[in-house]
């Protein structure tokens, strides 16, 4: 059969120090964007100031990153819209806050073990509360619409305001202070002794959060890319269709993927809202536009793209509210556009059939 | 004729408003390779997607193995014990060979021995085994579309013109592979407009025009016959090359 035993078409490599730079922006182009980002952010500012909006960058990315890998996965996965996501994201954070209040005793507590016994329990509540409204809601709200993306958008919206509204009723109308538990407060301070940027103070929880960002996204990237179910998603994003025809049921997998992403959502807003200490129900809709950026960004269905997607609308977010606050959110859609024109597909696009 | 395993009544079929099968009967026995000839456009692919029930049945019945599958969820059909290679053969490109066979094999991990005889019958799926599917060259990924259907034993497999665009020396490959099918006794019902390749491997066949069976019966008798291939398939003498 060695006639047709040729070998798969392989590209030489590029020559030349241009035509190599050009190549790695055309193969990597998340990974320059985000060099570019901060190499020119890194001119603009002085290095310690730098580092401190880098790491606070990454620690928002983190968060967004959580709260938008389960809306890319079901839009990638069966073409649904669900603009309701925020609300899980709100339900999360005030299913973790409600832990925290409850378990202040322990959260009080100097001691970062004493504090964990409050800490794990709040996200590991919001994780659950959201994966089981997602379950609820893709069963009653989702499922009768597959397919119509108008339908899908009127009954996530009516959906979303239904949440938000029991969300009134249990915690009341008011915002609400979260106490963030007392081992996550507080700085670690960078030896003096560090060139450049010795001396700089990170704040404890932002470094927790980025930890915590890549574990979960090293977790994610895991499942996709080594287990079954993994292969079967990335098959799914692709074809729906022939995904059926090997005997797996489309519907079945789409129904966990929205309840994991729900359960992310509501996990990272349990997480935004230790960051910021406090939340309202309409805290979700404020991070739905920087989860659509993202989506959108990344390449719709894409983790890794929504991964960076998420690092470079945070990062984008802390520079430029830096140097110019008022044009924060206006960078952050700027962003968007500006790869939508270089990529229309996004940074890392997924192929559909 | 052996019994058949799968077997279509009046099967009725529309795609948006357009009436696409009116009426199809078909037998397809145990045991056999069933050529499904016709011109194009006859509805040779929607009469598959239809027993896949990818396309909705508006009347009529599809029975396998004496159930009745009509209308049934196509994941179930699948499981069944039937295996679908679609005309544009369906691979996940962006998945790797080896990924696109950990999916077909449904039943849990690969047989290592059946994995072998799959590795020699297609040699290049061995070789690009971790490769992104959407890599390979035709032939190759009709040959992968083929392993996928045949890494489990299945009761029934259906393909849809795998030779569509191929090289003689490729097709001759895979008719070698149908030929082995054929020696285990897998049934198989196979779309083909290449009436050199039907002609070598069918045992039955049918012949669609215009969304209907017009005829069926034993393959030597349609290649033995000019005249009724001329009428039914529109092929002149000295046509088959
Ligand atoms: N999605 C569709 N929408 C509208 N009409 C369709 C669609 N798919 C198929 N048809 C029509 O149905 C008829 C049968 O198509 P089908 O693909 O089953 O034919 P075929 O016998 O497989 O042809 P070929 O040999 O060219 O593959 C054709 O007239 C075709 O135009
Ligand atoms: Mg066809």
């Amino acid at each position: 059969m060695s006639a047709h035993d040729e070998m798969i078409g392989q590209a030489t490599p590029p020559q030349g120090v241009l035509a190599r730079f050009a190549a790695f922006r055309e193969n990597k182009p998340h990974i320059f964007l985000l060099l570019l980002m901060m190499a020119v952010a890194l001119l603009m500012m002085d290095p310690r100031t730098w580092v401190l909006l880098t790491i606070s960058g990454l620690a928002m990315g983190a968060m967004v990153f959580l709260m938008a890998s389960g809306m890319t996965l079901t839009f990638g996965l069966m073409n649904v819209l669900n603009l309701a996501h925020g609300a899980f994201i709100s339900l999360g954070a005030f299913a973790g806050a409600s832990v925290l209040v409850w378990l202040s005793a322990q959260a009080s507590e100097p001691s970062l073990l004493i504090n964990l016994a409050a800490i794990l329990p709040a996200l590991g509540f919001a994780l659950v509360v959201a994966g089981l409204l997602g379950l609820v809601f893709e069963r009653l709200v989702i499922k009768p619409v597959y397919g119509d993306h108008l339908k899908q958008i009127l009954v996530t919206v009516g959906g979303s305001i239904i949440i938000m509204e029991l969300i009134h009723v249990v915690w009341g109308p008011n915002e609400i202070p979260v106490p963030r538990p007392e081992a996550l407060t507080g700085a670690f301070l960078l030896p003096d002794a560090l060139p450049v940027i010795g001396g700089v103070a990170l704040e404890k929880y932002r470094l927790i959060a980025v930890v915590l960002g890549l574990a979960i996204y090293g977790l994610m990237t895991w499942i996709i890319e080594r287990t079954r179910v993994g292969i079967l998603i990335r098959a799914g994003v692709e074809s729906r269709e022939m995904v059926e025809v090997q005997g797996y049921r489309i519907r079945l997998l789409f129904l966990g993927v929205f309840v994991a992403g729900s359960a992310l959502a509501g996990l990272g807003g349990a997480m935004w809202a230790m960051y910021r200490e406090i939340i309202t129900a309409h805290m979700g809709d404020e991070l739905m536009i920087s989860v659509i950026v993202v989506i959108i960004l990344g390449g719709l269905g894409s983790i890794k793209g929504c991964f960076y997607g998420a690092v470079l609308v945070g990062l984008i977010n802390l520079y430029v509210g830096y140097l110019e606050p008022r044009l924060a959110a206006v960078a952050t859609v700027g962003l968007m556009v500006g790869v939508l024109m270089w990529r229309p597909q996004g940074l890392i696009p997924v192929i559909k059939v | 004729m052996a019994e058949s395993i799968l077997s279509l009544s009046g099967v009725r079929a529309d795609i948006d408003q357009y009436h696409i099968l009116h009426g199809v009967d078909l037998e397809v026995p145990a045991g056999e390779l069933t050529v499904l000839l016709g011109r194009n456009g006859a509805g040779k692919s929607t009469t598959l997607r239809t027993i896949m029930g990818l396309t909705t049945v508006t009347q009529g019945k599809v029975r396998f193995r004496g159930e009745d599958i009509t209308g049934q969820p196509t994941p179930r059909i699948a499981r069944k014990g039937i295996a679908f290679v679609p005309e544009n053969m369906g691979i996940f490109s962006l998945l790797t060979v080896r990924e696109n066979m950990v999916l077909a094999a449904v039943d849990g991990p690969m047989d290592p021995a059946r994995l072998d005889w799959v590795f020699d019958l297609f040699p290049p799926l061995k070789k690009f085994w971790n490769r992104a599917a959407g890599n390979l060259s035709g032939g190759q990924k009709q040959m992968l579309a083929i392993a996928r259907a045949i890494i489990e034993p299945r009761e029934l497999l259906l393909v849809d013109e795998p030779t569509k665009g191929l090289a003689p020396a490729i097709i001759n490959d895979l008719a070698g592979a149908f030929e082995q099918l054929k020696q285990q006794q897998v049934t198989v019902l196979l779309v083909e407009q290449n009436f050199n390749f039907s002609r070598r491997l069918g045992q039955s066949a049918a012949v669609m025009n215009d969304g209907g069976v017009v005829w069926s019966g034993q393959m030597t008798e349609l290649a033995d016959n000019d005249d009724l291939q001329h009428e039914l398939l529109g092929l002149g003498l000295g046509e088959h090359q």
